[in-house]
């Protein structure tokens, strides 16, 4: 628990690299929701089979370094209600403002673009209010 | 075939540092956002962890014309703070909140998240196929105030 704060900073540092890594090795932004939902919906044209290769490696390679720990969970909530409605909300709300937490959280703030720092201000402002009364007020998870 | 390499290095480097940092782990997410309660600073950690290599990799973008692999390097400007921006934010804030998991570690789960991860990211791209369709009556709205 004390180590958790070194864990993110070590974690973060990787994901910032592998936001290095695209931009100066592929010229591409690295946006997570961007990525898939350009893939899905087929608007990514001639970059989709990097998409491919970029989501390949987002699944299989934590996978593999999952193996030998067992125990490693998202701890999702077992509620139905929780999963779906988080990720619809999740998905239409990062196509509609064009990024998530990798692509406006991350690329955007690190070169001071006005929109990502307005939609982390949001999103994040959003979280805490939903959880507060999800949690707080109205007790439901 | 190097930019397929590249970027299949960065998908594994993101969803290893996704992993370790805490961001695939809907406790610790929703621990950050729980700012009334037991709040827990990690994810501040990874955000400021993740920004530093981005800023000098923004350097250095913006002294290139390509990248490495050949393909021309990105340099955006400020686009506008519109209204689609904002609610978007906020729809993505809230599903954030509710389950805990944003797309990177909703997709980086697949291998480890169990059922419950799969459903999480078959509603998370069911929801960005019907972005489309709820996108118009946003632009609507803001046509229809930018009228008046």
């Amino acid at each position: 628990m004390q180590t958790d704060w070194l864990w993110g900073l070590a974690g973060g540092g990787l994901i910032g690299l592998a936001g290095a890594i695209l931009l100066l090795g592929n010229g591409r932004i690295m946006g997570a929701s961007g990525i898939l939902g350009s893939t899905v919906d087929r608007s990514a044209g001639k970059d989709s089979s990097e998409n491919v290769m970029f989501l390949a490696g987002l699944v299989a390679t934590p996978a593999i370094l999952a193996l030998p720990f067992p125990g490693m969970d998202t701890h999702l909530s077992p509620q139905i209600w929780v999963i779906v409605v988080g990720g619809l909300l999740v998905g239409i709300g990062t196509r509609l403002a064009n990024g998530c937490t990798s692509g406006h959280g991350v690329c955007g703030i690190s070169r001071l673009s006005r929109r990502s720092i307005a939609s982390t201000l949001v999103y994040v402002g959003a979280g805490v209010l939903t959880i507060s009364l999800l949690r707080h007020v109205w007790g439901l998870i | 075939m190097m930019r397929f390499f590249l970027a299949w290095l960065a998908g594994s480097v993101f969803g290893v540092g996704l992993l370790i940092s805490g961001m695939a782990d809907t406790v610790k997410v929703q621990g950050f956002l729980d700012i009334f309660g037991a709040w827990d600073p990690t994810l501040a950690f990874v955000m400021g962890g993740a920004i530093v290599p981005m800023v000098i990799a923004w350097r250095l973008a913006a002294r290139g014309k390509v990248s490495l692999a050949g393909s021309p390097m990105p340099h955006p400007g400020q686009g506008p703070v519109d209204r689609r921006l904002m609610v978007g934010s906020v729809l993505f804030g809230a599903g954030w909140a509710i389950a805990g998991l944003c797309p990177g570690p909703a997709i980086a789960s697949l291998g480890f998240g169990g059922t419950g991860g799969v459903i999480f990211l078959l509603a998370m791209v069911a929801g960005m196929l019907a972005e489309a369709q709820i996108a118009r009556p946003i632009d609507g709205v803001t046509a229809w105030t930018s009228d008046r």
